[in-house]
């Protein structure tokens, strides 16, 4: 009823192929676009911006990332902040080193600089498979981490070894430092994630997302029906870290503005973006964001309401919040093991037969 | 002997140690992996809860006494002096099945059949509700661990020892904390008393077989809950030694529970499945890390030993990717 | 569905609702801790913080009759969560002191365009001492650098002024906290001709047998330790462990609270670690503390750390803070002071030994005297001493000064370091 594909005929393969072939869903997606792009930036205010909208961005950024290579080629990753580390030390290399560059091509540059760092580590899984591989990559977390926190050239052989984000800009605008407003980090976020949430949904869909696919159910079959893995895995390695490595600047430069490695990319970084792409839902572009806004937003929610509405003491409110977020955790894979994303599945369900579940 | 060979020779018995206490982490992992495909990401945290258990049964806090006063307005802290050692490791046993219990019962049993990567993450979710609750029940202060067990270094070896240089060197004697010496004892035991509880009780066998295939086990008749609810129980007794082991060098507090990353690379050496993988790649790490840091790390600026043991198991995967003990994987088309 | 719906409806209605706290009462947001791995520590400041200011509501009805409040939000020692609390609690905050590092470098280029100030004490940037580049950002009485060089001031005097050909190690968290005094132990080592060796020990340092078998082999006359958290009960456990002279092992003030000592029991008598401000609760205003706070049931803990190292610590911060305030209120001649008039206030402190009296704080902490090109204070600091069998630190140095004439070039260099990569100007200090 409120949801319908019948109806939508389409006449050209053009039309057949395009990324939301049902109309339905491009409404929605050009609606909340519109919104997100021209209503947005003008009420967003700073407590919006630094803790709600451009965390939840970022953070979708990279577990848009590892959904590439978790959910889409089956290869579980826990380095994911050791490459988001590369992300940001490129990014503030290239600050430092080109000033007057585009903030918008350091952050893409950033993220290639990643893409090639995620090639090679990548290369054990072309062996190690399943939780060996997880365990394996903690490897190029942890070392990539130690190599920023000993080498004092990554941070400018500064004193304590932080990096902080000088101002930048792109049109003129600054994006970057603690001046910049808070609409333009914003637009800055939105554009980037919209931009590449849109490549990844297409490339998913086409030859080499089902290369992935194949690679991700059995990677022996995959191999015998000729398609090559070390291209597969080792592309999806690519993209995911690239798209990580643009969060990882982003992170770093839009973000939080300085950072330290162990902290900012430690390995709860890893187990966080992980964590939000199988409660998001594996192999789900929607997913990483729903997995992304969960794990962000909850605990800012809780946190307000709790503390801001109860009045409770912030030591229990914080342990509380724990049990809460554990407890949702095991709740939603009770109910449904596949993700929010699997929820959403069921409610078009739900809704496209509504009112006659018959 | 010259002092240089005798200080690599102390660096691997201290390895050696240091990875006896990997192992015992490490153990709890391997249990529950066996008997039910789950890599528990809990495991830290859960040895962190029976430690903080213990040391609040010992001194006798009040659970939850924070909640309580902040509801009610009252101002409770203690009930008692606490009870003896022993008597605290009793119960906070029967707290850990209880707690394997209720877990079954609430959790697991609507996770049968699912793929290993939901199931880890129903540990994730374990894992954030166990820390939250650790520290509502008992408080998040740093607590001394105390069950009387001795520490600090040998003074005999030390004596014993100093003889082995060459006159004329500088040799202050080996180096070995007798905490660690009872750990190794302790970890030695716990194996002995595993690999006989699982060969020669019933119970034993029945986890063999659910362990094997879990179809199978069920067709005979081995009721899988109860074995599960044994197999969590059971860890949680191995994370109780390892909480107290570790417990009884830091204190108990959260970082507690971060013991879990040096397991992993002990795990992945000697396989997810194998009891003596987990010994075994315990002390290969402890002592890869630790000659490692003694001589290359200074070069290097030291504190390599995070990544180090990673890079270590990961070079034995690429001969041995299911680990030195793992099951041989075979995969069909 | 519905869910999403009413959930996001709910987030906007709370934030909304909780982004507007009420003005007119003097507000000091706390960016506290009370979880995570330095969970122990943050409590024990933060209780010191908060009583302070309930103490003088209680007693005085608040700062010249203004009432002060301090909401809390916790950041688990987390900075994605510390900017989270600092967007929203900065409407009409006066003063942030986050109690870390990491938020710390973090908040210094956000509160200096919101013309907020930041105290950073004993931690944070420590080239933010010089007021000419580092506006809104303060880190008076002491920073790790002063630090540093009082600890190896009480060990030359211990070793009658001569420090040729000692060894000295320096045991610390791979963290930039850590990293702080290498700099300047360096230095010092060209100065005074002894002999450094670093043993950094990454995060957590549950782990440190590598390190310690190095130290032993070493045989360092001297042992510094920079660390945090679990390393420090680690490491002092350790100490014991090897034997080695525990009044030659002294920390850094974060590596010397109660909490690091009582886990290694009676063994750890006799370690040393340097301080800022007076330890114990001899001092008349903890009766006051009791009085008010304590026994009113208003306490933010349960009031048994009255008393403690970072209790006394947290006490401190707050009452530089509310002198900070009430000298503001006196240049700006008004009782309801903005941010920006707070960091006037902070810029001109000044609190002399009669001052501290009438606080009941006699002989806590140092005389402090703040100006525009010295936002760092008198950089004095003493050492202390742990008793295990009374379970108390006692002071056993006076307040002594760091050394100045190795400090303040490492200063200079650091913040115009700092301000040519953000292209910043200095300030004219008249």
């Amino acid at each position: 009823m409120f949801y319908r594909e019948s109806g939508d005929f389409k006449t050209s393969y053009a039309e057949d192929q395009q990324s939301f072939p049902i109309k339905f869903d491009r409404y929605a997606i050009w609606i909340l676009l519109g919104f997100a792009f021209f209503v947005v930036p003008f009420f967003i205010n700073d407590y919006w911006e630094k803790s709600v909208l451009v965390p939840f961005l970022v953070w979708s950024m990279a577990a848009l990332g590892l959904n590439i290579l978790t959910g889409y080629c089956g290869q579980v990753s826990l380095g994911t902040g050791g490459f988001m580390a590369v992300g940001a030390y490129s990014c503030y290399k290239l600050m430092i080193a080109f000033p007057g560059m585009n903030i918008f091509i350091v952050v893409i540059i950033a993220g290639l600089i990643t893409a090639l760092v995620g090639i090679a580590f990548g290369l054990p899984s072309l062996r190690i498979k399943g939780f060996y591989l997880a365990v394996a990559t903690l490897a190029s977390q942890f070392f990539l981490i130690w190599m920023f926190n000993k080498i004092p050239w990554f941070y400018n052989y500064s004193a304590s070894g932080m990096i902080t984000a000088p101002e930048r800009t792109m049109f003129g605008i600054a994006i970057s430092g603690p001046s910049a407003p808070s609409w333009a980090t914003y637009l800055f976020c939105l554009t980037l994630v919209t931009i590449f949430a849109f490549i990844a949904r297409n490339l998913t869909r086409g030859r080499i997302g089902r290369a992935w696919k194949a690679i991700h159910d059995m990677d022996i079959a995959a191999e015998i029906i000729g398609i090559p893995p070390l291209q597969a895995k080792l592309s999806a390695f690519a993209i995911s870290s690239f798209y990580i490595g643009m969060a990882g600047a982003m992170l770093f430069g839009v973000y939080l503005g300085s950072a330290e490695p162990g902290e900012a990319f430690g390995i709860n970084v890893s187990f966080l973006v992980l964590f939000m792409v199988i409660v998001g839902g594996l192999g789900s572009i929607l997913g990483s964001f729903l997995g992304a806004a969960f794990l962000i937003l909850i605990p800012v929610l809780m946190k307000n309401i709790m503390v801001g509405g109860f009045g409770w003491p912030a030591d229990l409110a914080a342990h509380l919040e724990l049990v809460f977020i554990g407890g949702l955790i095991m709740f939603f894979l009770v109910v449904e093991p596949h993700g929010l994303a699997q929820l959403w599945r069921i409610t078009k369900e739900k809704l496209r037969l509504w009112p006659f579940p018959h | 002997m010259s002092p240089l060979f005798l200080n690599a020779l102390e660096v691997i018995v201290n390895g050696l140690m240091a990875g006896i206490m990997y192992s015992l982490v490490a153990l709890g992992f391997v249990l529950i992996f066996k008997a039910s495909g789950i890599f528990n990401y809990a495991q830290g945290v859960t040895a962190l809860f029976a430690a903080l258990t213990l040391v609040g049964f010992q001194t006798g806090q009040v659970p939850f006494a924070h909640l309580i006063n902040t509801i009610f307005g009252t101002k409770i802290h203690h009930w008692g002096d606490g009870f003896n050692t022993i008597l605290a490791i009793i119960l906070t046993m029967l707290v850990m099945i209880l707690f394997a219990w209720l877990l079954e019962k609430i959790v697991l049993k609507h996770m049968v059949n699912q793929a290993p990567i939901i199931l880890f993450m129903t540990t994730i979710g374990l894992a954030y509700f166990m820390e939250g609750f650790g520290d509502l029940m008992w408080g998040a202060d740093i607590k001394t661990m105390d069950v009387g067990l001795p520490s600090g270094g040998s003074l005999w070896l030390e004596d014993f020892t100093k003889g082995w240089a060459a006159s004329g060197t500088e040799y202050y004697g080996m180096y070995i904390d007798v905490l660690d010496v009872w750990a190794a004892g302790i970890a030695i035991l716990l194996v002995v008393a595993l690999t006989l509880f699982s060969q020669y009780t019933k119970t034993g066998r029945a986890l063999r077989a659910v362990a094997d295939d879990h179809q199978a086990a069920l067709t005979v008749g081995i009721s899988l809950r109860t074995i599960w609810i044994i197999v969590w129980s059971l860890s949680g007794f191995v994370a109780l030694v390892a909480g107290i082991m570790w417990g009884s060098k830091s204190g108990v507090q959260f970082s507690l529970s971060l013991i879990a990353l040096k397991a992993l690379p002990v795990l992945i050496l000697g396989g997810f499945t194998s009891i003596p993988g987990a010994i075994i790649g315990g002390l290969i790490i402890g002592v890869g890390e630790k000659l490692f840091e003694y001589s290359v790390g200074g070069l290097l600026g030291g504190a390599t030993e995070n990544w180090f043991a990673y890079v270590l198991a990961l070079a034995f995967l690429m001969f041995r990717p299911q680990g030195l003990f793992g099951e041989k994987i075979i995969e069909r088309v | 569905m519905k869910f999403k719906h009413f959930s996001a409806a709910f987030v906007a209605a709370t934030i909304l609702a909780t982004s507007f706290p009420v003005a007119a009462d003097l507000t000091y947001p706390m960016l506290s801790y009370r979880t995570g791995p330095y969970g122990p520590n943050g409590t024990e400041f933060a209780d010191g913080y908060a009583d302070y200011f309930t103490l003088l509501n209680e007693r005085d009805g608040g700062i010249n009759g203004v009432k002060t409040i301090t909401p809390e939000c916790e950041t688990a020692y987390n900075t994605a969560k510390g900017v989270e609390c600092y967007e929203s609690t900065k409407e009409g905050a006066l003063i942030y002191q986050p109690l870390s590092t990491g938020i710390t470098y973090q908040l210094i280029p956000k509160v200096t365009a919101d013309n907020i100030p930041l105290h950073s004490m004993g931690y944070g940037r420590t080239s933010a001492a010089n007021g000419k580049v580092f506006s809104h950002v303060f880190n008076y009485p002491a920073n790790y650098w002063d630090g540093a060089s009082v600890i190896i001031k009480h060990i030359s005097d211990e070793e009658k002024g001569d420090l040729k050909d000692k060894k000295i190690s320096l045991l610390y968290h791979n963290s930039a906290y850590g990293k702080e005094p290498i700099r300047t132990l360096e230095e010092l080592a060209k100065k005074h001709g002894y002999k450094l060796t670093l043993v950094p020990v990454d995060h957590p340092g549950q782990e440190q047998k590598s390190q310690w078998l190095q130290l032993r082999r070493d045989r360092p006359d001297y042992i510094i330790m920079y660390g945090w958290g679990v390393m420090n009960q680690v490491a002092i456990k350790e100490a014991t462990n090897i034997r080695f002279d525990m009044s030659k092992f002294i920390g850094i003030w974060w590596s010397g609270s109660e909490n690091d000592v009582l886990p290694a029991g009676e063994k750890s008598n006799g370690y040393k670690a340097v301080t800022f401000h007076g330890v114990g609760d001899d001092y008349p205003v903890f009766d006051d503390i009791k009085k008010y706070v304590k026994d009113a049931g208003k306490a933010a803990g349960d009031g048994s750390n009255i008393g403690t190292a970072l209790y006394n610590r947290g006490m401190y911060a707050a009452m530089l803070a509310a002198e900070a305030t009430a000298n503001a209120q006196k240049i700006h001649n008004t009782k309801d002071i903005t941010s920006g008039q707070m960091r006037d206030g902070m810029e001109s402190l000044k609190i002399d030994n009669a001052r501290l009296k009438t606080l009941g704080l006699e002989g806590f902490g140092p005389e402090i005297n703040v100006s525009c090109e010295n936002h760092g204070g008198p950089g004095l600091a003493a050492m202390q001493q742990w008793d295990a069998k009374a379970k108390k630190w006692k002071l056993i140095t006076e307040f002594v000064e760091s050394d100045r004439s190795v400090i303040d070039p490492l200063i200079a260099e650091d913040s115009s370091a700092y301000a040519k990569e953000n292209s910043l100007k200095a300030r004219d200090c008249k």
